[in-house]
């Protein structure tokens, strides 16, 4: 029981859609985890197999070490998912939408947790009112709160801020917070990449199935911004370049590591003082992968 | 077997919240056939040696009620979740098979004895009996509830569209059940259309409830039971594979 979440190989067909293509990762017990990807990329397949709402073609998912198919009872009491879709019961009221989601889990009388999760999400005043009756926003937060009656472990939200306002974002974000310093493994998706740069310490990268980048969030971001150039000179480089630019040779010409593009001012300056010619020069293309990665960064801003 | 009471609970509370429609508006409908069926058709038949046709048709009609609810309560709550999509909160929890069948089962058969029984209440006054034998009364009531409760499970597990279960309704389950003897005796049938109402399992969950009323019926209580309970005992078979494989519910 190494890993809080652990997937090996998964793959996953939609008729000729491939959606998801041999993936594997693993997240650690009382990681902070965010997977991203565009529309269409494979999050939500993913999330739903790991909950056992589908079956993965092939390859193998743990939570807590419990396998999500031949093992279900226990990985299901492990696991706490927030669907995307916004879904709810017409007939019933939050209370009672939450009392017997508790016991589904096979939980009797959870009236003391359900009060504390009603007011953490702020709805301690909507506990009678039917589902029908809620906002867009509070209907997510009752999808909030039925995803913790069982105190789950391993929590996964598929885009929880979807639809809601600004306040509830960071009171909802600060109780997922909470939840993770107290020791719960958090698995999000989201569109908002600046709170998966403010929340998650590791990120992983979806792009139509296929897992494309999965690192610690300062390595991305350090990564992101960087850019390889590769130069033919005239004579050999000068060593205080080779030095603080990672330069390597490959076919006779130069390959240096900007942090930022902004240095290439700096570098061609230092060439010219040292009187060698730039013959050819050339920045080599961010291709989409990175541009999402980019595009990440420039969230921040 | 928490999760079985609490999902049984909810189940059982989905149709009482809206008692009206799901318990006295069928109860209403019953009520004018027996006042329909019975006006029209009194003077002309006799259909057990000192049965009256109006006493005949209760035990029928309320079969036919209660087959009807216990079909509409599994299948409209599943298709229904399945639609809104609420369905998850059911799949992510661990429920088993056995657990998730049991409650929509149990759930339907309250339902349908809930309308039978007032059926029953409504219509008594146009002459029917003490039941003869209340056990086989209670046993063939159960017994037929379950075997369409069943039913509607799997039409709610295998339907995607309302419209599909609405065909599903139309097309099997309504032949079925008018086809069964609630209005006539199959003894006075032609022997073509007796023959073809003796492979109508419906037919039997009549026969075997009227003879609890009257001691007297078309065939054997026992054989009636037996069929019933062999057509229950397959179906649930069906209905747990289906639920056990994921089919429709977990793709
Ligand atoms: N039940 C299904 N049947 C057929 N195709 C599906 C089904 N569910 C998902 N897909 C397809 O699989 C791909 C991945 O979808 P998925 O919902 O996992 O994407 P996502 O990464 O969650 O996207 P989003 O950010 O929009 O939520 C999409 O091309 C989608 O059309
Ligand atoms: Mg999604």
């Amino acid at each position: 029981m190494s890993h809080a979440i652990s997937i090996e190989s998964v793959s996953k067909r939609f008729g000729t859609l491939q959606a998801l293509d041999d993936i594997s990762f693993t997240v650690a017990h009382g990681e902070f985890f965010a997977l991203l990807g565009p529309n269409g990329a494979g999050k939500t397949t993913l999330i739903s197999a790991m909950g056992g709402l589908s079956r993965p073609d092939s390859g193998r998912i743990r939570i807590m070490g419990h396998d999500a198919v031949s093992d279900t009872r226990a990985a299901r009491m492990q696991l706490g998912v927030v669907p995307q879709e916004l879904v709810f019961d017409p007939f019933f009221t939050v209370r009672e939408t939450l009392v017997f989601q508790s016991g589904y889990f096979g939980i009797r009388h959870n009236d003391a947790w359900v009060d504390e999760l009603l007011f953490k999400l702020g709805l301690p005043d909507k506990a009678n009112t039917n589902m029908r009756a809620l906002s867009g926003g509070m209907k997510r937060r009752v999808m909030v709160a039925q995803a913790l009656v069982h105190r789950p472990p391993v929590i996964v939200l598929d885009e929880p801020t979807a639809g809601v306002d600004v306040e509830l974002r960071q009171s909802l974000w600060a109780f997922v917070q909470e939840l993770n310093d107290a020791g719960h493994t958090i698995v999000l998706t989201t569109h908002y990449l600046e709170e998966a740069e403010a929340l998650c310490s590791r990120i992983a990268m979806m792009k139509k199935g296929r897992l494309i980048a999965l690192e610690a969030k300062d390595k991305l971001l350090a990564h992101s911004a960087s850019r390889e150039i590769s130069l033919k000179l005239s004579g050999p480089l000068p060593a205080t370049l080779a030095a603080s630019y990672q330069a390597r040779e490959t076919d006779g010409r130069q390959i240096l590591v900007l942090p930022d593009i902004a240095r290439l001012e700096d570098v061609l300056r230092e060439l010219r003082l040292a009187a060698v010619e730039v013959r050819e020069l050339s920045v080599h293309e961010t291709d989409l992968e990175q541009v999402f990665v980019e595009l990440m960064h420039g969230g921040k801003k | 077997m928490q999760g079985f009471l609490t999902l049984f609970k909810k189940e059982i509370l989905r149709f009482w919240k809206v008692a009206f429609q799901t318990v006295a508006a069928p109860v209403l409908t019953a009520l004018l056939y027996q006042l329909i069926f019975s006006h029209v058709l009194s003077r002309h038949v006799e259909a057990y040696p000192g049965v009256s046709y109006t006493a005949f048709l209760i035990p029928g009609l309320t079969m036919m009620s209660m087959a009807q609810n216990a079909f509409a309560n599994s299948s409209s709550s599943l298709i229904q979740s399945k639609i809104t999509g609420n369905i998850v909160f059911l799949l992510l929890p661990p429920l088993s098979a056995l657990e998730f069948f049991g409650a929509y089962l149990l759930a339907s058969v309250v339902r349908g004895m809930v309308v039978g029984a007032g059926v029953l209440l409504v219509t008594a006054w146009f002459g029917l009996p003490l039941p003869a034998n209340p056990l086989w009364v209670l046993l063939f009531a159960a017994l037929g509830c379950g075997v369409l409760g069943t039913l509607g499970i799997i039409a709610g597990i295998w339907a995607d569209k309302f419209d599909q279960l609405a065909a599903f309704q139309n097309f099997i389950i309504m032949p079925l059940t008018f086809l069964s003897g609630v209005f006539y005796s199959i003894s006075g049938l032609p022997p073509l259309w007796k023959a073809v109402s003796h492979l109508n399992p419906v037919f039997y969950m009549i026969d075997g409830f009227r003879y609890g009323f009257f001691g007297q019926a078309d065939v054997s209580p026992w054989l009636a039971a037996a069929v019933v309970a062999g057509s229950f005992l397959l179906l649930s078979a069906w209905a747990l594979h289906l639920l056990r494989s994921g089919y429709k519910l977990r793709q």
